[in-house]
């Protein structure tokens, strides 16, 4: 069986089309696992998938080894030898512990997978984005967590159902005292045709220029890295590259980016870049369609008038 | 209390050329991971508060003797190291073992602090491989630390929320790359570095063979393959018709 989890239900749907995906191919049945949480059960049923309902106070949510082991249990009474996650921060943390677990191989931020002669062929980033690597995990249990939006959630489809399942779960050595939901502006970048990136090379008051142009081409606006976590003049929400979000634009224009692996990861799949660095030798200049070596503090007022 | 930090070596990733979509590694210097920096830095951070003894650990090539310098410079008292030159790019599961058994050498551990991810890998599972190897609690994805007394108060930063988290030591905690700047060694510190105590071990003091480990097999690694028009513009009206042209608006 292929196992699938996460304790985000839209995560979870994607997970269940990456599974179906993979299942005729490797002649698996497919389980979906929700933890205290009904409403996400019955969504993935709804999808079609046989899901399993843990229902136990004792698991905690924000320990991963808690939820490790409900999961390890799970596999385990399943028969469930390729499990599933999510890689969003939760699923990673998730992932080496119970890969650990079942003494499994484990492969994380998977962006593609493809069932080959039995085995499950996983593209990866590597080398902070400098290549993509392919690999395969040859342990009897199977640890994957793939990227979020690799694949489309799963349609409504008939033929699911919700059945309980009764796992033990030791008490947890982790403590919540509280949580707070992040106020930020938040964007979808990772959909949007048209994105007008900024980096350090950019100046705080000129960001509003930079929100201008992104109005006037009928795009959003994101940033590198630094922008959003030091800066924070934009929402993390907003940020491109390995451990922000991998964009397809058919535009982006990239606005004072140096262009470092793990920022130009997030974009070398838009269908056009023009870039503009006043440092000729910058690397993002050499992987744009259009590049132009100029100081923005110069070229945003005179590009804003221009477009608008 | 001893802190530990693993800290990973990786090759300086901005200096990897591409010949043939491969990457072409030799002669490519190494670091320390990025964000095992910022590890190291809150190790150091919570040994000025809480006092305690910090060691660095770390698996990898004969090469990480030189490379742990950089860490003993910023502030670790001391190095374990486990050195083999078959240790060059080994899998997670590896990593994760050669490290738990690292730490259980050591006496009195109240942290293991890891980096939210290595500089080339970037898998994020070896803190919570080792974590579960030791039978400890663990949080990832820091952004803020403090311990008092046997209790350490933790900031996770997830995607969407902040939660604040309670646990005893020892614990596994891993750290985001905004969690703190690291402070760029004196030269004083630098050159003190190369005297500070290092414990050197290999795979048969520590009973493991790096054969047995092998979960993951690799069948290419290539760099994307990267087209681009390489066009350049001089001004702004140029860039300008670039921008509507490409966009697909305002051509009419
Ligand atoms: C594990 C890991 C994951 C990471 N993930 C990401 C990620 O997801 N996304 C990301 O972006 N980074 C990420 N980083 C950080 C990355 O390595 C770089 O540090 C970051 O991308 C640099 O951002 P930048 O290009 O905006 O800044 P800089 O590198 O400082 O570049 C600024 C650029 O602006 C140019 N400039 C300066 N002034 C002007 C001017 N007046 N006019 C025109 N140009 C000007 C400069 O020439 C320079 O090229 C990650 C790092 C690690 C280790
Ligand atoms: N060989 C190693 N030696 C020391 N520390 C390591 C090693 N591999 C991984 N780490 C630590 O584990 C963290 C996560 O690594 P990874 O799972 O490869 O992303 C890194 O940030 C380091 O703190």
């Amino acid at each position: 069986m292929i196992l699938i989890y996460s304790e985000k239900t839209e995560l979870a749907l994607e997970l269940l089309a990456a599974a179906c995906a993979l299942a005729d191919k490797l002649g698996s049945s497919i389980g979906a696992l929700t933890i205290n949480n009904d409403s996400g059960a019955k969504d993935l049923a709804a999808a079609g998938a046989d899901t399993y309902l843990v229902t136990n106070d004792t698991v905690n949510q924000a320990d991963a080894a808690s939820v490790a082991g409900v999961l390890q249990q799970a596999a385990q009474r399943l028969s469930a030898s390729i499990i599933l996650l999510a890689s969003n921060r939760r699923g990673k943390e998730l992932a080496g512990r119970l890969a650990q677990k079942l003494d499994a191989g484990c492969l994380t931020d998977v962006t593609g997978m493809q069932a080959i002669n039995g085995k499950i062929e996983c593209t990866r980033n590597s080398l902070g984005g400098a290549t993509i690597v392919t690999q395969q995990i040859e342990s009897e249990y199977q640890v994957i967590a793939v990227s979020p939006r690799t694949y489309a959630p799963a349609a409504a489809q008939a033929g699911g159902q919700v059945q309980g399942l009764d796992i033990q779960a030791a008490v947890s050595a982790v403590k919540l005292i509280s949580a707070s939901k992040k106020s930020e502006d938040t964007a979808d970048i990772e959909t949007a045709d048209i994105l007008v990136i900024v980096g350090l090379g950019m100046e705080q008051a000129d960001m509003e220029l930079a929100h201008a142009i992104a109005a006037a081409l009928g795009g959003e606006l994101a940033c590198s890295k630094p922008v959003a976590t030091d800066r924070k003049w934009l929402g993390e929400d907003r940020i491109v590259g390995l451990s922000g979000k991998k964009c397809k634009p058919q535009l982006a224009l990239v606005l004072g980016v140096s262009g470092q692996v793990q920022f130009t990861v997030g974009i070398r799949d838009a269908h056009t870049i023009v870039a503009v660095n006043n440092d000729e030798q910058a690397y993002i200049l050499q992987m744009a369609d259009y590049a132009m070596v100029a100081d923005l503090k110069e070229v945003l007022p005179q590009l804003q008038k221009a477009l608008s | 209390m001893n802190i530990v930090v693993a800290v990973k070596q990786v090759p300086e990733l901005q200096q990897i050329r591409i010949k043939d979509r491969q990457p072409v590694l030799e002669g490519v210097p190494f670091t320390l991971g990025k964000i095992d920096k910022n590890a190291l830095e809150a190790g150091v951070q919570l040994k000025e508060s809480n006092g305690g003894n910090l060691v660095v650990i770390s698996a990898g090539n004969e090469e990480v003797e030189e490379t742990i310098k950089e860490a003993l410079a910023a502030g670790a008292d001391e190095a374990y190291l486990v050195l083999d030159d078959g240790l060059t790019n080994i899998e997670s599961s590896l990593s994760a073992q050669l490290l738990a058994a690292t730490v259980k050498k050591l006496d009195d551990v109240g942290l293991v602090i890891f980096g939210e991810g290595s500089g080339d890998n970037y898998s994020g599972q070896v803190g919570s491989r080792v974590a579960e190897l030791l039978g400890l609690p663990q949080v990832g994805y820091a952004s803020r630390i403090e311990v008092e007394g046997n209790l350490a108060r933790i900031t996770r930063s997830l995607e969407d929320s902040d939660e604040i988290l309670e646990v005893q030591l020892p614990a596994v905690i891993s750290v985001l790359g905004d969690i703190n700047e690291p402070r760029i060694p004196s030269v004083t510190q630098i050159l003190k570095a190369g005297r500070k105590p290092k414990t050197i071990m290999d795979l048969d003091d520590l009973g493991i063979e790096s054969s047995e480990a092998r979960r993951i097999m690799t069948l290419s690694n290539l760099a994307p393959e990267n087209q681009r028009k390489r066009i350049t513009i001089k001004t702004v009206p140029d860039l300008a018709a670039a921008l509507r042209t490409e966009g697909g608006r305002g051509t009419k």
